[in-house]
């Protein structure tokens, strides 16, 4: 797909956007090949093999394993491995799972839609609250609200997310009865997932109550995982404001007369969103960490879960395709992150 | 109310809810604790596995007895073993049918060459289906390919498996999971259709409950089988629902959103005990966690040292702290609920002024070892680190000094079958409930050499003893093996054996007929809520 580009060269360089995008998505080939090595050999650096988690308890003679593992084309040399593997990938091919036998990229893409889902909604989250309540801090800075948010936002970043997550479900599943404990919808509820989003496919479903189920299932898990982000985006929101709230234009603007919202909206906020855009795309990478333990408390059938059951047996196919996968979502975040910046900046724009 | 009208009452109403359709079929939702690997049971050992695919889906030739390891008929109504012990004869229940899906219609009912297929994939490696899926890690590891010569059809309903030597222990693995039954007309239409991995992704058994939809991490969904062979199943529907976390698998049993769930945290037992709303169902459980000593190499090739290592050990109060009561001193390699136990084995006691006697007759002195520790959480051991230090105290008063080793689970295995464990915890759960199952696959020269033999101790006269006992048919003779076994066991002392852990079950006070099963399977066939 990124190499069929390679034809319209000349054409895009002629607009410097385009070329300017184009040139960014050539740069991801050699950091996607660098990131096939790192992760290649990293997987292979962990200890323990397949076969002798597979085996347990149990055990296996030495010939057994030797068969199996050369049953499962393990046995060959490192680079050997390697070779084969980054060849299949230029076919489109990210291998079978060793555990299931199902192709890697299958079973990515029926669980990444849950992850989409919850990470989508924990940023909308974070965004929404976080950036209002930043501005907020920042134009009352000193006042109760400001030592108030940044105090609590601090809680929030530190907050260990597995402790936060159940003790949200002690309170208000347990005691209060007001959600449901983990899982996306009720185990009444039996209708198919051919999106893999639930709040689309229970919409599609047609079952009366489903929406609403699955609404409910989605609060906890999101809450959580935006936690830490929403405490990020707040805290860069308010540094940013007082920044620019210093500047000389916004005292040329306050000294013309315009009404302070005016200012704090058009003037203020636009020149601020530059640090806490960068400040978006960054955490977007680290809400994959964040949904491997949320995904975790949650029982979420998202990617998270998957990668870490995939480490716990050394399913070595899964891995390497899952994080590459990942590496490449985060690498496109980043990219349209490098993009929004020329929106919101011309400057940035014409630079270019 | 009299009792007739109520009754008419309880008619109508569930004609009603006949009539309403799925919205009220009776569902029973199971907390699992993981994704299973797929759902045809030879690839895997994993129970989690076998929950969610043999014992809901599959049945075998034989089966244990819900709650026991006592074997009885189940699609072989009966059988015939040969004078030599080497020809086994199942005559197949007839009338049995496979279940109808969405993408599988049977066309006949269960026969030998459901058997045939079932058997001959795993053993025969020019088998089409042979390589198909990963690997029989089950099979080879109870050493079937070398027991198992051939499997035979002599008729429609009659199989004969003819085995290399005589093995008394065969009909208890008949019943074990990777002798799950699958269907050779499934397997046909499959292979026809060039999709034979699907018989890994979309399972077609005797069982009393039909796949109904799997989404990795985060449900299993089952119809109960309407034409299931011992009569269909109260429940209508089962759903698994994957629930990593014990904490949140114990949230979700309060609030009802589940009505089973599997291994609770110690911690919480209590918690469970005073829910009014919650029973904790629990059996002795098959199993026996241990302190194994590397036999081979000195200082603890000496029995003398094993034996005051042993007697140094405070194992009451690793029970108590460690298993938080739910455990039971062990003093032989099989657990009390096993046949073949040992009564009169002489308890070993707690004796530090004996165990530093014993160190200095044997002229051990300022001993400084390894002591290993599993990285995980078992039912036989809940928490080995704990329980390490416990004993690393408890070996220091006599003078020993340990250091506490751990590695990932996989490395700790291997290098462990490679002799590395000078002392280190380990332990064991009970596959098919024959004391072979313990004594010959966790002490025997052979699995000295192959690997779950981590004590390395070979001893030619308990060999000896031990397979006498694997051929010889007369359940009386084997346990009078097994007791001689035990004896030099016990003398010997390749291990300390620790505790025999409790298995609890935490269900819903509304749920019957549950029954906690010592071999740690959860079984839902019988299973019933009482609305």
């Amino acid at each position: 797909m990124l190499l069929a580009g390679t034809d319209y060269t000349f054409a895009v360089a002629e607009t410097p956007m385009l070329s300017f995008v184009f040139r960014k998505l050539l740069m991801l080939i050699p950091t996607l090949l660098g990131i096939t090595l790192v992760t290649f050999t990293l997987v292979h650096l962990i200890p323990g093999d397949p076969v002798a988690i597979m085996a347990g308890e149990r055990g296996i003679s030495a010939e057994r394993h030797a068969e199996v593992m050369a049953e499962l084309g393990l046995d060959r040399p490192m680079w050997e491995q390697y070779l084969s593997f980054l060849g299949n990938l230029a076919h489109g091919d990210l291998g079978h799972s060793l555990i299931s036998s199902n192709p890697v990229l299958d079973e990515f893409m029926s669980l990444f839609p849950a992850t989409l889902e919850l990470g989508f909604c924990a940023m909308l989250l974070a965004v929404c609250l976080g950036i209002p309540l930043g501005v907020i801090a920042g134009i009352k800075r000193g006042s109760i609200i400001d030592h108030t948010v940044m105090g609590t936002s601090l809680t929030g970043y530190s907050m260990p997310i597995f402790w936060w997550g159940l003790l949200l479900i002690i309170f208000f599943s347990g005691i209060l009865g007001w959600t449901p404990v983990s899982g996306r919808l009720s185990s009444s509820y039996w209708i198919d997932t051919p999106t893999g989003f639930m709040l689309i496919d229970t919409l599609l479903s047609g079952e009366p109550g489903a929406f609403v189920d699955a609404l409910q299932h989605l609060i906890l898990p999101t809450v959580v995982l935006a936690t830490i982000p929403l405490a990020v985006i707040a805290r860069m929101t308010r540094s940013s404001i007082l920044e620019v709230l210093g500047e000389d234009y916004i005292r040329t603007a306050r000294a013309k007369g315009l009404s302070p919202w005016r200012i704090i909206a058009i003037h203020a906020l636009r020149n601020a969103m530059i640090p806490v855009t960068t400040v978006i795309g960054l955490q977007i990478g680290l809400l994959f960490s964040g949904a491997i333990l949320t995904e975790t408390i949650f029982s979420w059938p998202g990617i998270g879960k998957w990668l870490i059951d995939a480490v716990g047996r050394r399913d070595y196919p899964s891995l390497q395709g899952g994080i590459l996968l990942i590496a490449l979502i985060v690498m496109m975040v980043n990219l349209i992150v490098d993009l929004l910046y020329g929106l919101i900046n011309p400057r940035i724009r014409n630079s270019r | 109310m009299t009792q007739k009208t109520s009754r008419r009452l309880m008619l109508a109403g569930g004609l009603l809810m006949a009539a309403t359709g799925t919205a009220h079929a009776k569902t029973l939702v199971y907390c699992s604790e993981a994704s299973p690997e797929g759902f045809n049971p030879q690839h895997y050992t994993a129970g989690t596995t076998f929950d969610a695919s043999s014992r809901t889906i599959y049945n075998r030739l034989v089966e244990f007895k819900s709650g026991t390891t006592e074997i009885k008929p189940a699609l072989a109504e009966s059988w015939e073993v040969s004078d030599d012990g080497k020809t086994y004869t199942f005559h197949l229940r007839k009338g049995v049918k496979f279940q109808t899906t969405d993408y599988f219609t049977p066309s006949r009912e269960f026969n030998a060459d459901d058997v045939l297929y079932s058997f001959n994939r795993q053993l025969q490696d020019d088998n089409p289906w042979h390589g198909v899926g990963s690997g029989y890690e089950y099979f080879e590891g109870m050493g079937m390919p070398d027991l198992i010569e051939s499997v035979e059809k002599v008729d429609d309903n009659t199989v004969r498996f003819h085995l290399s030597r005589a093995s008394a222990p065969f009909l208890s693995d008949m019943a074990m999971d990777f002798a799950s039954i699958l269907s050779g007309e499934y397997a046909d239409q499959l292979m026809k259709e060039n999709h034979p991995e699907r018989m890994n992704q979309q399972p077609v058994g005797t069982g009393p409950f039909q796949f109904a939809g799997f989404q990795r991490d985060a449900y299993i969904r089952y119809q109960a089988h309407p034409n299931y062979w011992e009569g269909k199943s109260p429940l209508d529907r089962l759903v698994f629902s994957i629930t990593p976390d014990a904490s949140v698998r114990f949230q979700k049993l309060q609030a009802n959103e589940c009505q089973v769930m599997v291994f609770p945290n110690p911690a919480d037992l209590e918690a469970m005990r005073n829910d009014p709303n919650i029973n904790l169902e629990s059996a002795e459980g098959l199993n026996v966690g241990y302190l194994s000593f590397q036999t081979e190499k000195p200082p603890f090739d000496n029995p003398k040292v094993r034996r005051a290592l042993s007697m140094a050990v405070d194992r009451d109060a690793i029970i108590k702290s460690v298993y938080q009561g739910a455990g039971e001193k062990a003093k032989n390699p099989i657990p009390p609920t096993l046949w073949g136990y040992d009564e009169n084995v002489k308890e070993i006691p707690y004796d530090p002024e004996q165990a530093k006697k014993l160190l200095a007759e044997a002229g051990v002195k300022d001993l400084k070892t390894q002591l290993w520790a599993m990285p995980v959480q078992r039912p036989y051991n809940p928490n080995a680190r704990r329980m390490a230090e416990i004993i690393q105290s408890d070996w220091r008063k006599v003078g020993v000094n340990a250091e506490i080793v751990s590695y990932e689970w996989g490395e700790y295995l291997r290098r462990a079958s490679e002799g590395e464990a000078m002392t280190g915890l380990f332990g064991w759960t009970g596959d098919n409930g024959d004391p072979d199952n313990f004594l010959n696959t966790l002490l025997s020269c052979n699995a000295a050499r192959d690997g779950s033999n981590y004590a390395k101790w070979c001893n030619p006269e308990y060999d000896d003893i031990i397979r006498q006992a694997a051929t010889a048919t007369d359940q009386d003779e084997r346990t009078k093996l097994y007791v001689q076994a035990q004896e030099i066991f016990r003398d010997q002392m390749p291990w300390l054996p620790i505790a025999h852990s409790i298995v609890y079950d935490p269900v819903r006070s509304n749920v019957t007929g549950y029954q906690v099963q010592p071999t740690g399977s959860h079984i839902f066939y019988g299973v019933d809520i009482k609305e």
